[in-house]
């Protein structure tokens, strides 16, 4: 009953004042009780840190790579079984190798995903483009890594 | 630009479309160079037989190519980090990528006769 007698302004404190003109709008990234627990993870920022520390080294691989296999001493002329052979005659180039080969295919992965979740707008095909990306690097870096291991320069 | 869209255009979005644009460039390579490269374990002469591939003059201009999307990737990669982590970066960006394409053109330039020269010998005589 008392509804009836008091004044509506006294009764309901207004939304809307000098400190506050607008409605508040929720930040779109609040994690609310409906966000999931297995997001709570700083994956993201760890893969964005490692593209940046991976990058630097990349520079100085994939950099003197290029040097020596298209820039120096013929270009791409002397490639060939026994250029690899005699590079791979060293532990400094297999190491060198194995770490590019690992850095560039993870630095390649986490770019190409970020990619598809950029671009593919089902959630279907945004599932199965990455398990595509997935399975192929794991392969690609599985092959490369047991190409380097394995390599034999007396195989015929 | 069109109306209603929230790409901004200039070095800025240009340079991050170019990084993106090159990064999947160089990933799809890189599939295919640890392909390649696994035929030394099958035998020498598989593996000989698919670098002669890499030494015809289309394949040997692509690698060209490659050598100037690897180089724009790096040299950009780093202006990213700089943007990233040096205080100034953003304020510096447009200078930045103004640096990254110069030092670019100069070693793509430096790079054409080492690079290409196993073409070029091929078709106009060593």
């Amino acid at each position: 009953m008392s509804a009836e007698t008091t004044p509506a302004v006294n009764d309901s404190v207004s939304l809307y004042d000098v400190d506050n003109p607008a409605p508040v709008i929720e930040p779109p990234r609040k994690r609310t009780k409906k966000t999931p627990k297995t997001t709570r993870t700083n994956f993201e920022m760890y893969g964005w840190l490692f593209m940046r520390l991976s990058g630097i080294v990349l520079v100085v691989l994939v950099l003197g790579h290029l040097l020596l296999q298209l820039v120096l001493d013929g270009g791409v002329s002397k490639i060939g079984f026994a250029f690899v052979a005699g590079r791979w005659a060293s532990p400094f180039w297999q190491v060198w190798d194995l770490v590019m080969l690992w850095l560039a295919m993870l630095h390649g992965a986490n770019g190409l995903r970020t990619v598809i979740n950029d671009y593919a707008q089902r959630d279907n095909t945004r599932f199965w483009l990455k398990m595509l990306l997935y399975t192929a690097t794991v392969f690609t870096v599985l092959l490369g890594t047991l190409v380097i291991f394995t390599f034999d320069p007396n195989i015929r | 630009m069109p109306a209603g869209t929230l790409y901004r255009g200039r070095e800025g979005m240009w340079s991050w479309v170019a990084h993106r644009v090159t990064g999947v460039l160089i990933f799809f390579f890189l599939f295919v160079h640890v392909l390649d490269t696994a035929l030394v374990r099958v035998s020498p002469e598989a593996y000989d037989d698919v670098v002669a591939t890499y030494k015809t003059p289309l394949v040997n201009v692509m690698e060209y190519g490659l050598v100037a999307a690897i180089l724009f990737h790096a040299l950009n990669g780093l202006r990213v980090i700089a943007v990233d982590f040096w205080s100034k970066g953003p304020k510096y960006q447009k200078q930045l990528l103004w640096t990254v394409v110069g030092v670019w053109a100069v070693l793509m330039a430096g790079a054409f006769y080492p690079v290409l020269q196993h073409t070029l010998r091929t078709l106009f005589g060593s």
